[in-house]
């Protein structure tokens, strides 16, 4: 109770300081899990009982939330990164790959942890890293240890290490927040009495488009979130809205209606230079920047209902993408630009799904009925979602083969406008 | 937008000590800096009209006189529908005339959408409300420049439960004067 009075004095001065309290964490439930999961032994650390919780412990955590990974008893034995482990044994049991590692303190501070992966049919070395950290990083450390590993044996980057930023509406207050892959570490980057919407990484991950109506009308503002530092991108006559960074970082496509309807324009950075990309006698919104730059994918109604598109960002080469259905909407190219996940209304029921654009085939990846604001993560094997569970917002992701689905939900509050941040650099 | 400049420059003084620089540029508002890893936005309390000029304030107070009928605000939309519906051409005439008789009072009209489908879409629905209401006050010969149109989209419903009575309650634009805003 104490913290929380403080938490509210610091408030009322206008400068809060204090991160979130603990009854925001996301939770996380896994409801599915791909069909070949990867049998892998995860040994204790020797010397991590050192830390405040073990690092091996987050790998673990990491590898069989993904839903791609099964894990094989160890037992409570630690095996240091030196040691030769039974890799016949573990076969035996089941495992493809066993991890060992150390934890050693390098003076009171700081610890080096040291690891190994083995392949255990070919009873060879995967591969070997050696990281520097502080006691407080084990989580961080075990991400990445955790993103080492997934990358090993599947071939493409880890997300563990990866951040998520979401809005949490509790009663009249809207909390755009920043937390870990695995919804620990929640952050508030703004808080407001009026809604946040559509919030966008910078594609360095140190900074948020998106949208506020602290101004009684939506404005689009970029957020720095190592300072707090924020500036107008949109905040022209009418409304502003759904923020795009550009692959550079340097444009941002937006929604500006101070010609008239909902339109396309692009902006710089820091607010000059916009420009017009596309025009309709309806309305165009929804911009998102394929990762190569050549396109913008956006929803319009155009033609009638709301549709998939995609223009050049110089305006030229307009193409409509979808044509089954009469709901399609927030189209978000994958990070290698062969697929679109979107939302489609099926039936009654708004559900993510994903176009192979090579064949244009269409598969819907979720049962739930109210999704929206799908997101890609950076590896393009998940796809994070807003939803609703019993009347509340959720967060949902799914992979994008629709086999595994995980549910993340903060306690009494709506969670709802989630965006997958970028690879750590 | 006159009173929209004042939010940022209220923010920037409640968030005193965190800083603030201007941002020069052709648009609207300032830019609001802080220095902390969390940024609040200290909404403004609502700024009411003062009075002390005379028959300007006796007008004004014309706008909250529930006897008067510029103190109906709001005009209600079909589903998918951005027309203006017959039943509220007198309540914008009367807002019209007002606006013509005042020219030195801005209007901002706020459009909704219910919740269903996409945050961004249903923004853009509910510009197209406003839109349609804000066409309506010029077509009376109110002058552009006097009204801005925008779009709350679903996130400020008036009515919060998934039904068709509260779906049609929140498609809906709103009319509101200098000082309301």
């Amino acid at each position: 109770m104490k913290h929380k009075l403080f938490a509210k004095t610091f408030l009322l001065v206008g400068c809060l300081l204090a991160s979130l309290a603990a009854h925001a964490q996301l939770a996380i439930e896994i409801t599915g899990a791909g069909a070949n999961r990867i049998p892998v032994a995860i040994a204790r650390f020797d010397g991590e009982n050192a830390l405040p919780a073990a690092v091996s412990d987050v790998v673990r955590g990491d590898l069989q939330r993904s839903g791609l990974f099964s894990l094989i008893e160890t037992g409570p034995q630690a095996l240091g990164a030196d040691s030769i482990p039974d890799l016949g044994n573990f076969r035996v049991r089941g495992a493809d790959a066993m991890l060992v590692g150390s934890v050693t303190a390098l003076d009171a501070k700081r610890y080096e942890v040291r690891f190994r992966l083995f392949d255990t049919q070919r009873q060879a070395e995967l591969g070997a890293l050696a990281l520097r950290m502080s006691a407080s990083q084990h989580r961080a450390t075990g991400h990445r240890v955790a993103d080492f590993v997934y990358e090993k044996l599947t071939g493409l980057p880890g997300v563990f290490s990866t951040r998520i930023a979401y809005v949490v509406k509790s009663g009249k207050r809207y909390q755009l927040q920043i937390a870990d892959a695995d919804g620990e570490n929640p952050q508030t980057a703004l808080a407001s009495r009026e809604p946040i919407i559509s919030p966008a990484w910078s594609p360095d991950g140190s900074k948020l488009a998106y949208v506020s109506f602290e101004a009684k009308k939506p404005v689009v503002y970029i957020h720095s979130l190592a300072t707090g530092l924020r500036s107008v991108v949109a905040n022209f006559k009418g409304s502003n809205s759904a923020p795009a960074w550009s692959p550079d970082g340097e444009r941002l496509a937006v929604v500006l209606t101070k010609d008239g309807q909902s339109q396309l324009y692009t902006v710089n950075a820091d607010g000059s230079g916009v420009r017009r990309i596309a025009s309709s006698s309806g309305i165009d919104t929804e911009p998102a920047w394929s990762s190569d730059g050549s396109w913008i994918y956006f929803t319009s109604d155009r033609g009638g209902s709301p549709q998939l598109y995609r223009v050049a960002p110089d305006g030229s080469n307009l193409q409509r993408i979808s044509f089954s259905g009469s709901y399609n909407v927030t189209p978000r190219p994958s990070p290698d630009n062969r697929s679109l996940t979107f939302v489609t209304r099926n039936g009654g029921r708004f559900q993510v799904a994903v176009m192979d654009l090579a064949s244009r085939q269409v598969t819907i990846l979720t049962d739930t009925e109210r999704d929206e604001s799908p997101s890609f993560a950076p590896n393009g094997r998940m796809i994070l979602y807003a939803t609703e569970v019993g009347g509340r917002g959720v967060l949902a992701a799914v992979s994008s083969d629709g086999r595994v689905k995980q549910k993340l939900s903060v306690q009494a509050a709506d969670v709802r406008e989630p965006a997958w941040g970028p690879l750590p650099r | 937008m006159r009173k929209l400049l004042v939010v940022p420059a209220l923010i920037s003084a409640l968030l005193a000590g965190c800083g603030s620089t201007p941002m020069s540029s052709d648009q609207a508002g300032a830019s609001v800096e802080d220095r902390n890893a969390t940024t609040t936005v200290q909404t403004p309390p609502v700024q009411t009209v003062t009075p002390g000029d005379g028959g300007n304030a006796s007008r004004l107070a014309e706008l909250t006189n529930p006897a008067s009928p510029l103190s109906k605000r709001s005009v209600y939309f079909d589903f998918d529908s951005f027309v203006l519906r017959p039943e509220f051409q007198p309540l914008v005439e009367v807002h019209a005339r007002f606006l013509l008789a005042n020219p030195d009072v801005r209007m901002l009209i706020q459009g909704n959408a219910d919740e269903r489908g996409s945050r961004e879409y249903n923004l853009a629905l509910g510009q197209k409300r406003s839109d349609a209401l804000r066409r309506g006050l010029t077509l009376l010969g109110v002058p552009e420049d006097q009204i801005e149109s925008v779009s709350l989209g679903e996130e400020k419903p008036r009515c919060v439960d998934s039904s068709e009575e509260c779906w049609a309650e929140n498609r809906r634009a709103d009319m509101l004067y200098s000082g309301e805003f």
